[in-house]
């Protein structure tokens, strides 16, 4: 069990993490998601016990480091992936992933679980980026640490590498029964790997639940767009009931006054009509399956909607867009 | 820390020799000093107009084996120059050995043509290095682009890529006029006097504290050169490809010929000579315990040098006041053997318990050798990434087993392949070793010398082909491992 509270980090006299806390229960897996320099690598290498903490207290299983008591990394019982894998290149992979280990029936044991048998006199140099990944999950489990550090495991790999990848190293952590924190800046990694999500922005955590929550009721404006595609609608909240340019819709949580909708490009719904209708479309991008839509509404701001692939449209022509979601939806107040 | 202040320990030495010294310029000076800037001058120029055509050439032509005939063309950097001085005193002119084999009877190369002649072959790499270097970093764009306007090749070639590559030839010329300023064995054989000669001459007749002024004057110098070097910062180019151009045959034939004399007059013809000598002379009068001083003290200086500079690399890559005292031991590097040789006698003086001993020559060659070895270990500590150190300190080692199990082997091969340059050009070093070697205690190039001294040529051959199988080695060396940064190794050796 990890208990980070109101941990601090200094670079020189720059604050990067600002009274950040949380709990990770036995076998749970918390992802870390924010933008580049958000910090988040940081509060891993702060647990690792790499970088010295300006405030607050680590506490995992037997130890507790704070500012004033720091615990060196070697005797933390941390494991940690590194984002470039971090393999010693002068030893092989069995060597690798018992670096410190006195029996090898561990190392046997992860080899064998993680398909990399054949591999286990090899060089890391001449490995692949996924064989590699492998290896160094192999090395940081063999070593049965009481919580796994995960930074950025897959940003190194091809994108059709990735998805199996994600998956296998999620049943990896939940056979070990590991508790761990992986910490991405893919949005789409973020939502469907980890137990739960904490939402970083400039060394603060701005949310910390599961993932739907996060995505369908983000906490704030910037949540909601760092995970998807967010348009903002402006209405008049009376309770529950929020009057729009676009018809009446439900809001998550009761309000009154000027609100922010929060639409999803899926929340919405566009055809086209001869004349009349509420909007043009500004743009249009072709992704495969669907479009995604541009559209100016006449009420002077611009939506994102996502029809399906049969639904091609020119920039320039006039729609009509419906909000198509019986779901109640996020609010913001405006202006916040 | 104190490794770092010990290299600036020869400097010191001499201006506490200077206190009672003689008159500060003496009227000899001015003509020494005349002869140097000759000599320098002369090189220099040289170096250009052989160096640059060259860069042209291996930068822009696409020739067959190009990467063969850089290497021959930049190696006769890895060769000390005295060897080149040696065989051309005794190849030309009268009674040398090209009229005594061929009956022709060429001008004798000695004086300051001699000199100037010799030091051009072996620095012309330099300005051949750092100006294809500036030349490959050029867009083809801009010379396409001036051609597609009416300019023929060699005038696009001239008007638009050279001024370009200008701070590269300044910054080879520097390396350059640097070794011609602090060169001892090609003036001397030349009979030149420049001030690194007149040192020497100086120390022989027991005016150690003339030789010490003069030893600062030359240092003033080599230390404005020093500054100039730092002042020249390469123009930033737009990336992009270098330009190529493939010849037809007879051009590439006349290509190939024109790199064709630097190569035969630098590495072809002593290694020739010695030859000659050779087979007409046999292996006579040689002695084995030569080789075997000059590897033991070479041997000694390499492991001592690598001992040394491990702190010194490691603590360059950690911070500033490390990267700061890395670049004092690079001082060394600066000091001319004749004048670090001057500095170690008088130490010697003082403390006669090191005079006369291989310590103290051990140590002049770690003074002048430290940064070749720092520089080696410190690409291979930079190498170390940081991620693996924290991985194994995440799985647990403390910092001795880090340093046991990781840091170490990693930088192992920095390591070796220091302690084989340092050791290589140890076994080289001839001025600071005429001064310090113990009475009796001749190496290879000691042995040179004397032979010069003496007369007897045919007994070179040997100990001079080792020393070229030597350079040979040192050149390998600088290549393997890691050919692309290689070559800027060299240009790196005389910084």
């Amino acid at each position: 069990m990890l208990e980070v509270s109101k941990l601090c980090v200094d670079y020189g006299t720059t604050r990067v993490i600002d009274d950040v806390s949380f709990t990770l229960a036995r076998d749970e897996i918390l992802t870390l998601v924010g933008p580049t320099a958000c910090g988040k690598t940081t509060i891993l290498h702060a647990i690792a016990g790499l970088v010295p903490i300006a405030a607050g207290e680590i506490r995992l299983g037997r130890w507790q480091a704070s500012a004033s008591a720091a615990i060196p990394p070697e005797q933390r019982n941390t494991g940690m992936v590194f984002q470039d894998f971090a393999l010693f290149p002068h030893l092989t992979v069995i060597e690798n992933v018992g670096f410190r280990l006195k029996n090898s029936a561990q190392a046997d044991r992860w080899l064998q679980l993680l398909g990399l048998d054949d591999l286990r006199h090899a060089r890391p140099a001449t490995l692949s980026g996924g064989q590699k990944q492998r290896v160094a999950l192999a090395r940081t489990l063999a070593h049965e640490p009481a919580l796994v550090l995960l930074d950025e495991p897959l940003s190194n790999l091809d994108a059709a590498l990735k998805d199996s990848l994600r998956r296998e190293i999620r049943e990896a952590l939940k056979a070990a029964g590991t508790p761990a924190v992986w910490v991405t800046h893919d949005q789409e990694e973020a939502l469907s790997v980890g137990d739960r999500l904490g939402v970083l922005h400039r060394g603060r955590l701005e949310q910390l639940a599961d993932p739907e929550s996060c995505f369908s009721r983000p906490a704030s404006r910037f949540v909601a767009s760092f995970l998807g595609e967010a348009s903002f609608l402006p209405g008049r909240a009376d309770g529950a009931a929020v009057a729009t340019d676009l018809g009446a819709v439900t809001a998550a949580a009761a309000v009154n006054g000027e609100v922010d909708i929060l639409l999803r490009p899926g929340d919405l719904s566009l055809a086209q009509t001869a004349d009349g209708g509420n909007g043009v479309i500004v743009s249009a991008q072709y992704e495969g399956e669907t479009w995604l839509y541009r559209v100016g509404l006449d009420a002077g701001i611009a939506v994102q909607v996502r029809t399906s692939h049969e639904n091609q449209l020119e920039a320039g022509s006039r729609v009509i867009v419906e909000v198509n979601t019986g779901l109640p939806l996020a609010t913001f107040e405006r202006g916040g | 820390m104190v490794i770092s202040l010990l290299a600036m320990l020869p400097v010191l030495v001499l201006f506490g020799l200077l206190g009672d010294s003689p008159e500060f310029f003496a009227a000899r000076n001015l003509d020494l000093l005349a002869d140097t800037l000759s000599l320098v001058f002369l090189t220099v120029l040289g170096a250009l107009l052989l160096g640059v055509p060259l860069a042209l050439l291996t930068a822009y032509v696409r020739l067959p084996w190009s990467r063969l005939w850089l290497v021959l063309l930049a190696a006769p950097l890895a060769m000390p120059s005295y060897i080149g001085a040696f065989t051309f005193y005794a190849a030309f002119g009268p009674g040398g050995e090209i009229e005594n084999l061929f009956g022709l009877t060429t001008p004798s190369a000695r004086g300051l043509p001699g000199a100037a002649l010799v030091m051009t072959l072996y620095t012309y790499p330099f300005v051949l290095l750092t100006t294809r270097a500036a030349l490959l970093s050029q867009d083809a764009s801009l010379i396409n682009a001036a051609r597609t306007l009416g300019l023929s090749l060699p005038r696009s070639l001239w008007r638009v890529a050279l001024p370009r590559a200008a701070t590269g030839m300044a910054a080879g010329s520097l390396l350059a006029a640097l070794y011609a300023f602090s060169d001892f064995g090609t003036p001397a054989i030349m009979g030149l006097d420049t001030f690194t000669r007149a040192i020497y001459v100086e120390y022989n007749a027991f005016g150690l504290e003339q030789a010490a002024m003069l030893s600062l004057q030359l240092l003033v110098i080599v230390g404005l050169v020093l500054f100039l070097e730092s002042r020249i910062s390469a123009t930033p180019e737009r990336p992009g490809r270098a330009l190529a151009i493939w010849p037809r045959t007879w051009r590439k034939a006349l290509c190939l010929a024109a790199m064709a004399p630097a190569v035969l007059l630098a590495i072809v013809l002593p290694l020739a000579i010695f030859s000659v000598w050779l087979l007409r002379d046999g292996s006579g009068g040689f002695e084995f315990s030569l080789a075997w001083n000059s590897t033991l003290a070479s041997l000694l200086a390499a492991c001592a040098a690598v001992a040394l500079a491990l702190p010194v690399a490691f603590a360059a890559v950690g911070g500033r006041l490390g990267r700061l005292l890395e670049r004092v031991t690079y001082l060394g590097f600066g000091v001319p053997g004749i004048v670090m040789g001057t500095a170690l006698v008088y130490i010697g003086l003082q403390a006669p318990f090191l005079y006369q001993t291989l310590g103290l020559l051990v140590f002049a060659y770690v003074l002048r050798f430290l940064p070749l070895a720092v520089g080696s270990i410190r690409s291979a500590v930079e190498r170390l990434d940081t991620s693996l150190i924290d991985a194994a300190r995440v799985l647990g080692a403390g910092p001795g087993e880090v340093l046991r199990r990781v840091s170490l082997p990693l930088t192992l091969r920095g390591m070796v392949a220091g302690a084989a340059l340092v050791f290589l050009e140890a076994m080289r070093e001839l001025p600071a070793t005429l001064l310090l070697a113990p009475t009796g205690f001749e190496t290879l190039a000691t042995y040179l010398w004397r032979v010069y001294e003496a007369g007897y040529f045919g007994r070179a051959a040997v100990p001079g082909l080792m020393l070229i199988l030597m350079s040979g080695l040192g050149l390998a060396l600088m290549l393997s491992g890691e050919r692309r940064s290689a070559l800027a190794l060299i240009e790196d050796r005389r910084e």
